[in-house]
């Protein structure tokens, strides 16, 4: 069998031809392959995806105000992807395993990251957001594509385990990456063993149509989804700026690979607003034109414009909502402004968790070198 | 003790890890049915299954991002990599990650895996089959870097490194896979040496020589025909690379005052670069001459059939220790 060079007839590009839930004008439609997973979500829990999504959207504007005041050495936005980072880490359960990149704040909030958390790594005080097996979720990656290899790992030792019952353990692990991302090797060999051994791990690829400045043309001449049938993986084309796709497309995933059906890959179809990071400019490369149209597709407004329209919100409750988020975003400042950077000396530990004498010997040299400062001081 | 190449005894440990510790799991390619293109691994995917030795895709960072994935997931993954010259696609995620993750997590997430290296030349192979790239792995912290020489050790060390909280790059010397040793099976890991610790080989007065792997095998023989030449050479054989154990060395350079350091890797920022400035550091009162080393070429591997003039041999030593005991030797009025 030939396969033509699938082309021009559905360029990566396109976001036409996506599944949603809530159109950007917040009309509730029905989808084929998604409805099936959203059949019991109510008003209630509508207004929960759309809480997270204005925490995560308040939390990233204090970041980059953090930043621009120089309290925070460099911060990666989430303008514009809410939907797809809330949407789908809502449809986990704690057991399951999160091995997000940089961008992901909105899920490492979901996944219970605290205020000082969030801050720490972008301050420079921390590489970590704390203990992973905490929140069942790794700190932010920086290597592209990289944690997509953990996340199979991971999933593969899921095959490997027992719950405490003796029974199978049903536990997913997710691996969270950009449309850059689907270019390296290593998200290419994550496919191949996810598909080879049916391990349960959801890939999820938020196409937020730029690598830096490249578009996602360069990544790729077709949609990125189309991937992963090629390796055995079955996957959804969702509009990532839809919540409730996002929420529904992941039960679908997480639903294959708890049942033992193996590997499920989501492209979440989003746009990132802002720039890459904020030592970004993306008026070099971007027409601002583009930009205006997304603007449009907002993930915040089309969920408030549906739950007032059902009547699930008035100014009252968004305006709840909205302080709620004021005050997590002053508890993220606070934690910024008083933290504390820990002891020099500390930059030796954990280095191994087993002793090494080359380290040890450098800590002790390094100790006495400081203490000579405390003397001049005397 | 029972008689064994120092493939059966990589094998013999093996199996008894995977026997003791249910969290154990090997990865590599063709380790199953085959049995590893070494056969280190003959006989356990009959004697544990699929699901504890695991025949992966062909694909090095794959397996090595997916033993990271397992070790967050409790296990202690022990990968073999076929040969030392594809460790480099794996490379990203030996260094970025398995060497960074208990430190970038401060300590929460701990990387018990082995890396096992099939390594170096001496077997007359093709292309990319003879490196020696332990300084990269050395260069980085967070590593464990060990090289073996001998069955009894490879046994010892093997189930030390797998036992090991930290993450291990074992150096397997591919020239002595087939060397006969006697090795105690029964061996109890509470009384072996540290892992870290470099063992004196042959005792010496008159000078020592610093080396490990295969190299070991050359520098005894080195240490052999000098004595006809009335001199005692001690000899060391480093074992770890990363610590190194400067205790032992320096003791022995403090004796001796003169030290040749041997290995098969390139010269250019080596490990022997490493233990002679480390030494220098150390010894520089009681050395007589200054550190001599005797290394492969800054060269690519060659081929084959010239692979004798890369590999540091027995004469290539001796006339580094005619150099430290400042005798006629090559280089006599010769600049460098
Ligand atoms: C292996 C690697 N190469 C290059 C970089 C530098 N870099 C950081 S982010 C980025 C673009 C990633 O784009 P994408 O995967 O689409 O994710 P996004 O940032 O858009 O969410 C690059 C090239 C890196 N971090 N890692």
């Amino acid at each position: 069998m030939a396969y033509p060079p699938s082309t021009a007839a559905q360029p990566a590009t396109d976001v036409g031809s996506v599944a949603r839930l809530i159109t950007p004008d917040g009309e509730r439609v029905s989808d084929p392959a998604l409805d099936r997973w959203a059949t019991d979500v109510d008003d209630a829990l509508l207004s929960d995806l759309y809480r997270d999504m204005v925490r995560t959207r308040r939390l990233d504007t204090e970041g980059v105000a953090l930043q621009r005041q120089g309290q925070l050495g460099l911060w990666a936005p989430s303008l514009g992807q809410e939907a797809a980072q809330v949407g789908t880490a809502r449809a986990l359960r704690g057991s399951d395993f999160v091995f997000p990149s940089y961008r992901e704040l909105g899920v490492q909030l979901v996944r219970g990251a605290t205020p000082t958390q969030l801050i720490q790594v972008w301050r420079g005080e921390e590489q970590s957001m704390g203990d992973p097996f905490a929140r069942g979720t790794a700190g932010p990656q920086i290597i592209i594509g990289a944690q997509t290899l953990h996340a199979v790992g991971y999933a593969m030792g899921i095959q490997r385990s027992a719950r405490p019952d003796g029974a199978r353990a049903d536990d997913v692990a997710v691996a969270y990456f950009g449309d850059g991302a689907s270019s390296q090797g290593d998200v290419n060999e994550a496919m191949v063993f996810a598909a080879s051994f049916g391990a349960p791990v959801v890939f999820v690829c938020c196409n937020n149509q730029w690598a830096i400045s490249e578009p996602v043309a360069v990544q790729s001449r077709f949609p990125l989804a189309r991937r992963a049938p090629a390796f055995g993986i079955p996957s959804l084309r969702i509009d990532g700026n839809d919540v409730l796709a996002g929420f529904a497309a992941m039960r679908w995933a997480l639903e294959r690979a708890r049942s033992g059906a193996g590997p499920a890959y989501i492209e979440a179809v989003t746009y990132r607003m802002g720039p890459h990071t904020t030592a970004d400019d993306p008026t070099r490369y971007r027409d601002p034109a583009e930009l205006e149209l997304w603007r449009g597709r907002d993930p915040l407004t089309r969920v408030e414009t549906l739950l007032r329209a059902r009547g699930a919100l008035d100014d009252a409750a968004a305006a709840d909502i909205a302080a709620e988020a004021d005050h997590l975003a002053a508890q993220m400042r606070a934690a910024c402004l008083s933290y504390r950077t820990r002891e020099p000396l500390t930059i030796f530990d954990e280095v191994y968790a087993e002793p090494h004498t080359g380290l040890e010997r450098q800590r002790r040299a390094y100790a006495a070198y400081l203490a000579g400062f405390e003397e001049d001081q005397r | 003790m029972t008689e064994l190449t120092m493939a059966k005894a990589l094998n013999a440990a093996l199996d008894r890890v995977l026997t003791d510790d249910p969290a154990v799991l090997l990865l590599g390619e063709d380790i199953g049915a085959l049995g590893g293109v070494f056969r280190v691994t003959d006989g356990l995917l009959a004697g544990h299954g699929a699901a504890r030795v695991i025949d992966t895709p062909l694909a090095e960072s794959g397996i090595m991002g997916a033993a990271v994935g397992m070790a967050f997931r409790g296990f202690r993954p022990v990968v073999e990599l076929q040969f030392d010259g594809f460790v480099y696609p794996a490379f990203d995620q030996i260094v970025c990650q398995v060497a960074k993750m208990h430190y970038r997590t401060r300590g929460a997430v701990r990387m018990p895996l082995t890396v096992r290296v099939p390594w170096a030349g001496g077997v007359g192979a093709a292309e990319h089959h003879s490196e020696s790239p332990e300084a990269y792995f050395v260069h980085t912290s967070g590593l464990r870097v060990v090289a073996v020489s001998n069955p009894a050790d490879a046994y010892l060390m093997l189930r030390q490194a797998i036992a090991s909280d930290d993450p291990v790059v074992f150096f397997e010397p591919k020239r002595l896979y087939h060397a006969k040793g006697e090795v105690d099976l029964d061996a109890d890991l509470a009384d072996a040496p540290p892992m870290g610790l470099a063992r004196i080989v042959r005792e010496g007065t008159d000078a020592t020589i610093v080396t490990y792997g295969a190299q070991v095998t050359t520098a005894l023989q080195a240490a052999t025909a000098a004595e006809d030449d009335g001199l005692s050479l001690e000899v060391i054989d480093l074992r770890s690379l990363s610590p190194v154990d400067y205790d032992t060395v320096a003791a022995s350079v403090r004796k001796t005052g003169r030290v040749v350091i041997t290995h098969e890797a390139p010269g250019e920022a080596g490990v022997g670069a490493e233990v002679s400035a480390g030494i220098t550091e150390r010894c520089f009162h009681h050395l007589e001459a200054p550190p001599v080393r005797v290394t492969g070429h800054d060269i690519p591997y060659p081929p084959a059939k010239l692979e004798r003039h890369h590999l540091p041999d027995l004469d290539r030593i001796l006339d580094a220790v005619d150099r430290v005991l400042q005798r006629p030797n090559s280089l006599t009025g010769v600049e460098l």
